[in-house]
């Protein structure tokens, strides 16, 4: 309580020393370096004509992704239901293991070494092997890519989350006799839940990288990955960075909602 | 040592396991650690009647606080009996005969002032109905019918305790619990929330066992205040303050004063000119 209070404190008011920029600076900074940024490149490439041939304008960019904007939006759909099929089972798969793992020692101790394996293992490395395992036709590959970079940030954050009952609670609710279920929902739980929405923030967006370079290593011709590979092999580079600019579209979504879903439950969070 | 009941049970007709609220007999509690067993607390014997105000004292490591938790069932006894109410210590758990409120609040932050106070009644899984009504009663009780619907974290730390004891008064228990609840507040709201005390208890009737290291507040507050000492953790003296009424004036009294002295005295082992407590 104390803790988000001097954070909250800390936010409007700053200590001695550091300056606060006015609100319409901080919106507008990010904006102006944007702006030089897209002017350089502009420059760069439309104005000097110096640049790598496979580094189109932004102008060419933005009016291939318009103009393409069907194919490009049916790509994205495959690889963003691939992210998420993902992030969902490999998210669900972790929060019943960490509950498992929090519930008893020994399934603890047998879970722990596993997942420290998980963790180091290059997910894509597996994936020709999976595409391979699950045939050329399937999307199975890439969603059980997408699934095992979900399942460990949010495994270690539910895992940390569920201890993280303070004794004086534990204390409240033994005092009133409750049971072990009603223990779990009105206090284990909700201490996690801001722990769950952190896990959650963090493998949305390493479910749709996951799921994106996926594609690289073959499976179905469908996919913002395949598409970025095919037309850069094949010189069309407007094209394929329009494809880039959807693969960003896709993260960025699954950011946001994610980060919004943790800033909503970190409201009413302990601390 | 065995202490006599220094007040009688208002009924008469009262059973024996109702008129006696706390009877602790030869308790003892060990902690094993690494260098060996600790002995927190030994041969303690303390009965407390039905509606008393009992305070423990004691330096830090007299065990009174784990006395308090051998009561409530929080850690087991390793030695002697605990009855409440004639019931062993975690039968009365289970039917929640007493209530408990620690140094620290310990509310819920995700959950409304008045979804912390009704927590007891959800977890016995009484009515919705009847919850309400018991949660704007309560919060009446501790005068903060006004604020049911913050949360803790926009309260004071005084309010917030106030939260806690209404919490502790949930499910009606004829004892109350209370680990240095007010060990955490400034002087002004702990003397205004021990008034506040005295007026819950006399209008709910509940016996009181009350940890607290302030001999001033355990004076104002008991009908007799248990003295501890540690190493090992015992009752060395029990002082019976019969004060009467408790109110403001109570405080400036000369009858107080000599109860002060008189706690003061039983803690250091002998009289003292310095007036240096708390």
């Amino acid at each position: 309580m104390t803790q988000t209070q001097t954070l909250r404190r800390a936010r409007t008011a700053p200590e001695y020393g550091t300056w606060m920029p006015p609100a319409w600076l901080r919106v507008g900074a990010p904006i102006i370096v944007g702006i030089l940024g897209l002017a350089l490149w502009v420059l760069w490439v439309d104005v000097l004509g110096t640049a790598p041939r496979m580094l189109p304008g932004p102008v060419a960019i933005a009016t291939e992704l318009v103009a393409r904007w069907g194919i490009i939006a049916e790509d994205m759909a495959v690889t963003a239901t691939n992210a998420l099929v993902g992030l969902v089972v490999g998210s669900v798969l972790a929060v019943v293991v960490a509950g498992l793992a929090a519930a008893s020692r020994p399934v603890d101790g047998m879970v722990a070494p596993l997942v420290a394996a998980i963790a180091v293992v290059p997910i894509v490395a597996l994936t020709p092997i999976l595409n391979t395992m699950f045939g050329a036709s399937s999307q199975f590959g890439r969603q059980a890519v997408a699934g095992l970079a979900a399942f460990v940030p949010v495994f270690v954050n539910v895992l940390r989350g569920l201890r993280q009952t303070r004794p004086v609670h534990r204390d409240v609710l033994r005092a009133s006799a409750a049971t072990g279920g009603q223990t779990f929902r009105t206090l284990t739980l909700p201490t996690a839940l801001p722990y769950l929405m952190t896990g959650l923030r963090i493998a949305s967006s390493l479910a749709v990288i996951a799921a994106l370079v996926a594609e690289y290593f073959g499976g179905p011709a469908d996919g913002i990955g395949t598409a970025i590979a095919t037309y850069a092999k094949s010189g069309r580079a407007a094209l394929a960075w329009a494809y880039v600019a959807g693969g960003i579209l896709i993260g960025l979504s699954f950011f946001l909602v994610t980060a919004l879903l943790e800033r909503i439950v970190a409201r009413r969070s302990p601390g | 040592m065995t202490l006599r009941q220094a007040h009688e049970p208002d009924r008469q007709t009262a059973a024996a396991d109702t008129a006696t609220a706390v009877r602790a007999t030869g308790v003892g509690k060990t902690f094993p650690t690494k260098a060996g067993e600790v002995v927190a607390l030994t041969a303690v014997d303390l009965t407390v009647a039905a509606g008393e105000f009992v305070s423990l004292i004691g330096p830090s490591g007299c065990g009174k606080s784990t006395l308090l938790r051998l009561i409530a069932d929080l850690d087991a006894a390793s030695t002697g009996t605990l009855e409440i109410f004639g019931k062993p210590a975690p039968r009365a758990r289970i039917d929640q005969d007493y209530g408990i409120a620690f140094q620290q609040a310990g509310l819920l932050p995700w959950r409304t002032v008045a979804a912390n106070i009704s927590l007891p009644l959800e977890l016995h899984r009484v009515a919705r109905d009847e919850r309400r009504d018991r949660v704007s009663e309560l919060a009446e009780l501790v005068g903060l019918a006004d604020f049911v619907d913050r949360y803790p974290d926009q309260l004071s730390g005084g309010m917030q305790q106030r939260v806690a004891i209404a919490r502790a008064l949930a499910a009606r228990p004829r004892l109350l619990l209370m680990d240095e609840p007010f060990g955490a507040l400034d002087e002004m709201t702990r003397e205004y929330l021990q008034s506040e005390l005295v007026r819950i208890a006399a209008e709910t009737g509940a016996a009181v066992v009350f940890v607290t290291h302030s001999i001033p507040e355990a004076v104002f507050l008991s009908d007799r205040v248990v003295v501890m000492s540690p190493r090992p953790g015992r009752i060395t003296t029990v002082v019976p303050t019969s004060l009467g009424v408790r109110d403001e004036a109570l405080r400036e009294s000369p009858a107080y004063f000599e109860r002060v002295t008189a706690v003061r005295e039983a803690l250091h082992g002998a009289p003292r000119t310095r007036a240096d407590e708390r």
